[in-house]
């Protein structure tokens, strides 16, 4: 296969959400020995492009979108240790740790942000579900992260939030990370009133998100 | 006479229905069920159902479940505050009682969601006392004013103060159900006159897919200690935390409410358990659980055909909307529901005054649903032969000029046959113009006004008052909140 047509097969393979062609178009591009980086920007991003706007246009729902995301996890699961390898570094939009706050054990919403943003260029580190305040800035600190995204479904939970930008503030910590908060009762107004630097209504809004307040970006 | 016919709707074919039970039977012994609370592992243990080493995961034979089933009681009844008037839950009896633990109000006149407070709750219980169609209380909203750690037992103890109609309630912590059952208990005056007259169900969630947390398990363990029934709500969401299926949700939905069950028999033989739920078909698009989804409600409908086929109460989230305010959804998707649950033959149908994905309670959508539910009743009353012979006797003499408007017949029937609606307009136009183009939004609030105005308080003895009030304050203090909102009353 040339270059182009394999591109093209993995653009196909992350649209189509179809995990097993994603990762296979990758180790063939490793053993042909192509430029990887290369790889990543032609053959897979425009991929999850296409999918971002699928979903925009009302093509896509969530199984789709979910399924697109994994498939980028297995082509980037084949190509990053060989990236290591070379001492290379994906281009990268920044690091993330994530998670639902604590007393908030849903985390489908989190999980698709997650995804999405790992799909979209992201380093994500995901703490999961029910997750102390003070683990997110643990985390954050140790892996010197750019964005904390914090989730949260309930109402009762949401107030953790606002507890969070609190106790960052508290430890003088509040310039070195953005805070993103999301959830089905978080809103721009909320986002505003914690005093957190956005909030995204779903997945995809919240990849544009995190790329306009990227520190790369330029 | 010939017996009058109640109208059923059944989805499921006998055969699928035990399809399902057996897929829900056979996954709990395949692959069992997790359950994160030691109390119930030792139960279950002892059961010989021991969880697999270093794990709470369980798988329970098919034995076990079917002996629990067999000492589950196929019918509840439930009395009000003052133990006099009781309620049958089971067979096709249907019991309407708001939707529950809204986290919002919408306020009327500002036709926005906002927290509720303390007077809101008593004004929500106020109103839910005046509703003919509403036959239980639930503690359907929570009070802002005070903290979360109270929240739970808080919003019973007003319902206790303000309402006399049996409660379907629950906890939000471990250490909520004492306070709420002392509650229950003080105003029975024993424990054995509540196991014998219960006052209030609890309801208690597994967490999807297959896992019963501690909180609820728990809840489980307590209330059949307690002779309380637990309602059981398995909540799947096609797609997202069960099968996209509707009959393969209902598999996951036996299975764990079966597993709730045994947990409960485990702990009492006889107690009483609802096979309940509150599933919903996940919308795709938004990450949502429209719960005014047509296909819910058919998932509702087919596990309450299930729950009955295992000859236990049933109960669903029915008679709701996902609107943000009351309009033409919120009453498509609320009377849908009702009637639905009504002609499903669903014990407990818990929905009216909820909008938004069971997050907002409305006291104007509450006699709105009010209404609805009158004519659900009517609906399932079905249509009975009156009279021997219907009617060629009252024909007898027949004239072109005959009137059925002085027939007494007629005087005898109407009233029976047919219910007259409050808030839905019958006007001729003229008349609706002159009256001043109310509509049903605006009927509402006043009839919600004139109501509030009507209520009295339910007489409640002034030991077991204060006795409510020691009680709640004790256990705030207990908790390290000193001091209740104040009440107007």
């Amino acid at each position: 296969m040339n270059k182009d047509d394999l591109f093209r097969e993995m653009k196909k393979a992350i649209v189509d959400g179809d995990g097993p062609a994603a990762g296979r178009l990758a180790g063939e591009a490793v053993r042909s020995g192509l430029d990887l980086l290369e790889v990543i920007d032609k053959g897979y991003v425009p991929g999850i492009h296409e999918v971002g706007e699928l979903w925009e246009k009302g093509d896509y729902f969530l199984p789709e979108l979910i399924s697109s995301a994994e498939a980028m996890k297995s082509a980037m699961a084949v190509i990053e240790p060989e990236l290591e390898r070379a001492r290379l570094h994906a281009r990268t939009g920044g690091k993330v740790v994530i998670g639902t706050v604590e007393g908030d054990i849903h985390d489908i919403g989190k999980n698709l942000v997650a995804a999405m943003l790992q799909a979209g260029g992201f380093e994500v580190f995901d703490l999961g579900a029910d997750v102390k305040l003070e683990r997110f800035i643990e985390k954050a600190e140790s892996v010197g992260a750019d964005f904390i995204c914090l989730s949260a479904l309930l109402t009762t939970t949401m107030i953790n939030q606002k507890r969070f930008v609190a106790l960052l503030k508290e430890k003088n910590l509040r310039d070195r990370f953005k805070v993103l908060v999301g959830g089905a009762p978080a809103s721009h107004r909320w986002a505003e009133e914690v005093g957190a630097d956005g909030y995204a209504e779903n997945a995809v809004a919240a990849v544009k998100l995190a790329k306009r307040l990227s520190p790369g970006r330029s | 006479m010939i017996e009058t016919k109640r109208p059923k709707l059944e989805f499921l074919s006998q055969a699928l229905v035990e399809k399902i039970v057996d897929e829900g039977l056979a996954l709990l012994e395949k692959q069992g069920i997790f359950v994160e609370n030691e109390a119930a592992l030792k139960l279950l243990a002892a059961a010989e159902a021991p969880a697999a080493r270093d794990t709470q995961r369980v798988r329970l034979g098919r034995k076990l479940v079917l002996d629990c089933l067999s000492s589950t009681p196929p019918s509840i009844t439930m009395y009000d505050r003052s133990g006099d008037k009781s309620y049958f839950v089971g067979g096709d009896q249907i019991h309407f009682d708001p939707g529950s633990a809204a986290v919002s109000l919408l306020d009327h006149n500002t036709q926005e969601e906002r927290k509720a407070g303390t007077a809101d709750l008593v004004d929500f219980y106020r109103l839910v006392e005046t509703l003919e169609h509403i036959n239980f209380h639930s503690t359907g909203l929570i009070s802002a004013d005070v903290p979360p750690v109270i929240a739970d037992c808080y919003r019973l103890y007003l319902g206790l103060l303000y309402g006399s109609k049996p409660f379907v309630t629950g906890t939000f912590r471990v250490e909520s159900f004492k306070p709420m059952k002392e509650f229950l208990v003080a105003v029975r005056g024993g424990e054995e006159e509540l196991a014998r007259k219960p006052l209030a169900i609890f309801d208690a969630c597994p967490s999807p897919p297959l896992k019963w947390s501690n909180l609820t398990t728990q809840s489980l363990i307590d209330s059949a200690r307690a002779g309380i029934p637990s309602e059981l709500i398995s909540m799947g969401m096609t797609g997202a935390t069960s099968l996209a299926t509707i009959t393969g949700t209902l598999v996951q939905h036996v299975a764990e409410n079966l597993c709730g069950l045994v947990i409960c028999q485990l702990a009492k033989r006889g107690a009483p358990v609802i096979f309940g739920g509150s599933p919903s078909s996940f919308d795709m698009r938004k990450g949502t659980t429209p719960m005014g989804a047509i296909e819910t409600m058919m998932i509702d409908s087919a596990y309450a055909q299930i729950g009955k086929h295992l000859k236990l109460p049933t109960h669903a989230y029915m008679a709701l909307s996902d609107s943000k305010v009351n309009d033409a959804q919120s009453g498509i998707e609320t009377a849908l529901g009702a009637a639905l649950a009504a002609l499903s033959g669903i014990n407990v149908i818990s929905g009216p005054g909820m909008l938004d994905f069971e997050s907002t309670q409305s006291l104007e959508k509450l006699v709105i649903d009010n209404e609805i539910c009158g004519m659900a009743y009517r609906l399932v009353a079905g249509i009975a032969q009156r009279d021997e012979p219907i009617a060629l006797d009252k024909f007898e003499g027949f004239k072109p000029d005959f009137q059925f408007l002085t027939l007494p017949h007629t005087r005898q029937w109407y009233r029976k046959e047919h219910i007259l609606p409050v808030l839905m307009d019958r006007d001729p136009y003229e008349a609706w113009v002159m009256a001043g183009r109310k509509t049903t939004l605006d009927k509402a609030h006043k009839d919600v006004e004139d109501r509030l105005g009507k209520y009295a308080l339910p007489p409640l003895p002034d030991p077991i008052r204060k006795e409510l009030d020691k009680i709640m304050t004790g256990y705030a203090r207990s908790q390290g909140v000193q001091g209740l909102p104040k009440r107007d009353d």
